[in-house]
């Protein structure tokens, strides 16, 4: 909401302060501004000029040399410009001061332009006559100003040379935009912001005096209201003014639309403009000699419906667009815009006032169907009060009066079936002063209810809460009224007493952390992937047509297609991260990630998915398949894991290369996977090298980790070493070896260490190397070598038994 | 005898006091008081000595090898003390080269703020909790005191799944979800994915973070909510750090603020980074609106609350004067690393 601080203080006379003052005040009271633009910015040393000679440059057609009175002097002045002439009021900037920009209308430079005096082709001149772009403004705003020519005083205005010209334009101002929050409809208006300015200040408010006016004529004899859709219009109000006189707008109006950006069109335009800023509330127009039937009715518009409007622009209706009809048929889109048929042209003799109350939900909902959104829908759709109608259709037949722009017709149509009913709060100060931890007094609360209007009645200690403020509907709401003219900022600081509580992550939140602590010690970088993707993904990962993954939860409204399914597993996100580093050349990249993926019970989706929290873990360059293993088994032996977890070689997961991954089983419970990316998923993510991933699925670390540790003694007694080298065919798995080695070494066996695996010319095609150091303990004595060889022989026998050689 | 061996030791003490290295010491070793030394010599030829004097002979024998054997062990230690000087003056390193690093993987910047306002909070006594990403409109809106057609549950805002199923817009849900268990009192943070359906841009994103906070109990204040916020912001942006609450307005509190702080950038001269204003907004907060205590089956006569939103990217952006918030899904290492 824009205000022009000069219009506020139209009915906050006593308003004294600065814009930034008032800016900061109106901020901490509610009004939260947005920013304040001077319309007086970089215009410095200007003032009205009278031309009092004028006569051709000696070596230049095109340039005039001017004497100029500007007060307290005749100064010489040089202009190009080809309007001027003896005896015009100009504005003039002097030696050293500032214009806003270039009067060819280009942007605006950050400070403005400097004047100083100099000479043009060998004369001086001591200053410059200014047109309305170096002024800061606009035709647009200042109509009277000359296409390419110096802004020209009306000779009438009262200006003498010397005055202030910024202050003789108007330009002595300062509009201050504020976000006016959804609950604050009244303050989307001039009087509103003037409210709230007259309390936050303390100083008296003059809302318009509004008369009765009108002839001794009837409306009713004009036009008829019928609403057959009443939930969609509570309120519909309507007045009539003859013999219309089209003319300019006085300049007060004029300026004060200029400085709202609105542009001053005629009298009638320009008052049904003022009143929708000054009020609020929307107004319409119409040419009543095209209304059919002297009648108007409200209703819903029938589906396949077509209108033009009065922008000539074909609009497609439903049924539940709301419509403005005559006898015959419609003539607006009600709240939104009026039809073509009917509008206000420069021949219109009578005219219909329209000041209605529409559904502000339906405003909204119609007008982004229809694709059409106006300054009257983007007010309707915050939910005007219906009060406010029959003052402002009022207040515009005043200004008609006042202006001479036409007769009004005595008397208002207003359907209004079901007027609001009034609502009152009971006073409760202790309640207030309980939220807010204050102890502002009674008197105090009563004082700021009195400037917002709320009207105390101590017989029945009740507050009247006035029309305009459909926010206030119970204590909570009036004490944040106590609270914001007490100021925010007056309000004690302090912690909540009461019982204590235990400042606490849960489990799932420790291990989270672990997570991250590994993955990071060991080089993996933290990063961060959208939960939404393309179904292409499934493709791109080589997840068959039938897998379940592909039962993703699909977004109904999403961004584009890429963005349309919620992901159903953790790897699209972290491949893709990969991917962009690759193609960044970035070298030896690995990444994780934390984050949920999403498995519907059922589609479409009756009740909540489930969300599981994954660890995803991607990586290229240095290290590969191992050293991501090696991470994950730091991780689990830091989840006090180790020994629980088997990596059991696949071939089930598409997106792996098949003879380079495995399933992860923590207590024979599976846990997610690891691997090679296959090939042609790596070429599908346009990666020209090999990459690995993992996931891990976090519920299941976390049900199975333990941070309880045992010591368990520092062994006492040596241990006996014996290694074992070993041949054996490439599909034997060493998982598989380690695994009998384990169940037959019995207790004694205190540990397995595979210290060389071998491929090559040395070893019989098919074949591998292996080498173990196995170590054997006991807690209680020092071992005999006998026993340790019993325990060895066993497991020579298995490992024969599997058809591996023993080379030593 | 006597005389000799005085002369064995002035040639011992010489020879040990030219020696430059360790070699050269043994060799004085071996030479006088090994086997075949010159005192063994001596010893050996005792039996030409006559007997009463042999004690006294071999009393002068066992002095002169002591003094020798100090001297050597003196002379050891001198000449070892030298030679370790000696070797680390070769072993002489550039410290100036690169450290080697271990491993360089770093923690996201949404984390890392994330870790420091949770960490505040924990030590206030706060639990954190988690609620669904994706929600019905029920927690996300109607338990938040937002009605059907309210225009912040525009499609234009919201991600739908179906008519009652959603992205959850903002972490507040976890608020209701927390109330409705009736646990009193209740004291807690809960970060989370949010979803809007904003276009990507430097300032947008249709994923992102937020942090609430909730308070409930019996006696809560609006000046509680003030010094909880307040020690929070010093807590994460510096002692110096102050707070400002302007009144605004959410469905699902009242009354309603906005929280800035004195610009950590400028300290609250002004700025470009707060706009020249000094002040930079970083949340949003309230007393928990009746409607919304009562809607979740806590009495409002008898207990309030305060509640808080934080924006985490916002904070991170800003903390860490990230321009474009693209960069925190781009997932570049060349970013990540910074952190």
């Amino acid at each position: 909401m824009n205000t022009p601080i000069s219009w506020i203080k139209a009915y906050v006379p006593d308003l004294d302060c600065s814009v930034q003052e008032y800016v900061d005040r109106m901020t901490l009271s509610g009004s939260h501004v947005e920013n304040a633009v001077y319309l007086d910015r970089n215009l410095e040393k200007i003032v009205v000029g009278k031309i009092v000679r004028m006569e051709k440059h000696p070596d230049a057609d095109k340039l005039l040399v001017c004497q100029v009175d500007v007060g307290d002097e005749i100064t010489q002045i040089v202009t190009g410009a080809p309007n001027v002439f003896e005896g015009a009021l100009v504005p003039v900037v002097l030696d050293g001061g500032r214009v806003a920009g270039g009067h060819d209308g280009s942007p605006y430079p950050e400070n403005g332009i400097k004047i100083k005096k100099g000479k043009l082709r060998g004369v001086v001149s001591n200053g410059m006559m200014c047109s309305i772009e170096e002024m800061g403004s606009s035709r647009e705003m200042y109509p009277e100003a000359p296409e390419n020519g110096i802004y020209i005083f009306d000779k009438n205005k009262g200006v003498k040379p010397g005055d202030d010209a910024v202050e003789a334009l108007g330009l002595r101002d300062a509009v201050v935009e504020f976000e006016i929050t959804s609950n604050r409809v009244d303050c989307f208006s001039m009087i509103g912001m003037a409210r709230e300015a007259a309390a936050t200040f303390a100083k008296p408010f003059y809302p318009p005096e509004v008369k009765t006016c009108g002839d001794d004529d009837d409306v009713n004899r004009y036009i008829a209201v019928e609403i057959q859709d009443e939930d969609l219009c509570p309120r519909f109000c309507a007045r009539v003014v003859k013999n219309i006189r089209l003319a300019p707008s006085p300049e007060w109006m004029q300026r004060r639309l200029a400085a709202m950006g609105i542009r001053p069109i005629n009298n009638i335009v320009d008052i049904t403009n003022y009143v929708m800023e000054e009020y609020g509330q929307p107004m319409h127009a119409y040419d009543l000699d095209t209304i059919r039937g002297h009648k108007i009715i409200v209703k819903r518009a029938q589906d396949g419906d077509v209108f033009t409007t009065l922008d000539g622009q074909e609009r497609q209706l439903d049924h539940d667009v709301l419509m403005i009809n005559d006898a015959e048929g419609p003539v607006g889109i009600a709240g939104i815009m009026g039809g073509e048929n009917s509008m206000v042209t420069d021949s219109i003799q009578t005219m219909l006032f329209e000041a209605a109350n529409f559904d502000g939900t339906n405003v909204r909902l119609s007008s982004k169907r229809i694709g059409m959104r106006t300054d009257a829908s983007g007010k309707f759709e915050k939910g005007l009060d219906p009060e406010n109608a029959l003052a402002a259709i009022n207040r515009a037949c005043q200004l008609v009066e006042e202006l001479g722009a036409g007769d009004v017709v005595g008397g208002c149509v207003d359907v209004y079936p079901r007027p609001a009913e009034p609502v009152a709060l009971p006073f409760e100060p202790d309640k207030y002063n309980k939220l807010l931890g204050t102890d502002i007094p009674a008197d105090q609360m009563l004082v700021y209810f009195d400037r917002l209007e709320l009207t105390y009645h101590q017989d029945t200690n009740m507050i009247d809460i006035p029309s305009f403020r459909q926010d206030l509907r119970c204590s909570a709401d009036l004490a944040e009224e106590v609270a914001r003219f007490f100021g925010y900022d007056n309000i004690p600081t302090r912690l909540p007493q009461g019982e204590s509580t235990i400042g606490k992550k849960s489990l799932a939140g420790r291990v989270e952390e672990l997570c991250r602590e590994v993955a990071e010690k060991l080089g993996f970088c933290g990063s961060m992937c959208y939960s939404f993707e393309s179904p292409k993904v499934f493709d791109k990962l080589l997840i068959p047509e039938d897998d379940p993954l592909r039962q993703a939860i699909v977004i109904a409204n999403p961004l584009g297609e890429d963005y349309s399914i919620m992901r159903t597993i953790e790897l699209n996100g972290i491949l893709t991260s990969l991917a962009t580093n690759y193609n960044r050349r970035n070298k030896n990249v690995r990444l994780y990630e934390i984050g949920n993926i999403y498995l519907p019970k059922a589609l479409p989706l009756t009740e909540l998915p489930e969300e599981r929290k994954k660890l995803a873990l991607g990586m290229y360059g240095d290290g590969g398949f191992f050293l991501l293993k090696g991470t994950l088994e730091e991780l689990f032996a830091k989840l006090g894991l180790e020994g629980k977890v088997t990596w059991e070689p696949s071939g089930e997961k598409s997106f792996l290369h098949p003879g380079r991954q495995a399933l992860i089983y923590i207590s024979g419970q599976y846990a997610g996977f690891i691997g090679q990316v296959h090939p042609q998923v790596c070429a599908n993510y346009d990666m020209k090298t090999d990459a690995c991933v993992a996931g891990i699925d976090l519920p299941l670390l976390v049900s199975k980790a333990t941070f309880d540790r045992k010591y368990k003694g520092v062994a006492k007694y040596p241990a006996v070493n014996r290694d074992l080298s070993l041949v054996m065919k490439k599909n034997i798995f060493v998982g598989q070896v380690e695994k009998m080695m384990r169940d037959k070494g019995g207790k004694l066996l205190e540990s397995i260490q595979l210290f060389d695996v071998y491929e090559g010319s040395q070893i019989a095609p098919g074949c591998k190397s292996v080498a173990y150091s196995l170590v054997f303990r006991s807690p209680e004595r020092s071992l005999e070598a006998a026993e340790v060889n019993k325990v060895v022989d066993k497991i020579l026998v298995e490992l024969e038994k599997m058809g591996i050689e023993i080379r030593s | 005898m006597k005389e000799k061996l005085e002369q064995i030791k002035q040639r011992a003490l010489s020879s040990i006091s030219e020696a430059v290295d360790m070699d050269r010491l043994n060799d004085v070793r071996v030479a006088f008081l090994g086997k075949k030394g010159e005192l063994s010599r001596i010893l050996k030829g005792m039996k030409d000595v006559a007997p009463e004097d042999r004690p006294k002979v071999g009393q002068m024998v066992n002095e002169a090898r002591s003094r020798i054997e100090a001297e050597l062990e003196k002379e050891m230690a001198v000449i070892q003390k030298r030679m370790l000087e000696e070797k680390m003056k070769s072993e002489v390193i550039d410290v100036t080269l690169p450290g080697i690093r271990p491993a360089d993987g770093h923690r996201h910047p949404n984390q890392i703020a994330l870790d420091d306002l949770e960490r505040v909070f924990i030590g206030m006594g706060y639990e954190v909790v988690e609620g669904p990403e994706i929600e019905y409109d029920r927690y996300n809106f109607e338990l938040l005191n937002i009605p059907e057609n309210h225009p912040a549950k525009d499609e234009q805002d919201t991600f739908y799944i179906t008519k009652d199923i959603l992205l959850r817009t903002q972490t507040s849900p976890v608020q209701a979800r927390v109330m409705e268990t009736g646990v009193m009192p209740v004291r807690i943070i809960a970060p989370g994915r949010v979803f809007r359906s904003d276009e990507v841009d430097a300032t947008h994103s249709p994923s992102f973070h937020q942090v609430e906070g909730l308070v409930v109990d019996k006696g809560i204040t609006f000046a509680d909510l003030k010094g909880t916020l307040e020690q929070w912001a010093q807590e994460f942006f510096g002692p110096e750090t102050k707070v400002k609450f302007r009144p605004h307005h959410f469905p699902f509190t009242e009354p309603s603020a906005e929280v800035d702080v004195t610009c950590f950038k400028c300290g609250g001269k002004g700025c470009r980074m707060c706009k020249g204003s000094g002040w930079i907004e970083i949340l949003g907060c309230g007393m928990v609106h009746p409607k919304v205590l009562s809607d979740c089956g806590i009495d409002p006569e008898v207990y309030s609350g305060f509640a808080f939103g934080i924006g985490l990217e916002r904070i991170a952006l800003l903390k860490y004067e990230i321009d474009d918030m693209r960069l925190l899904y781009e997932n570049d290492v060349r970013f990540l690393k910074q952190f």
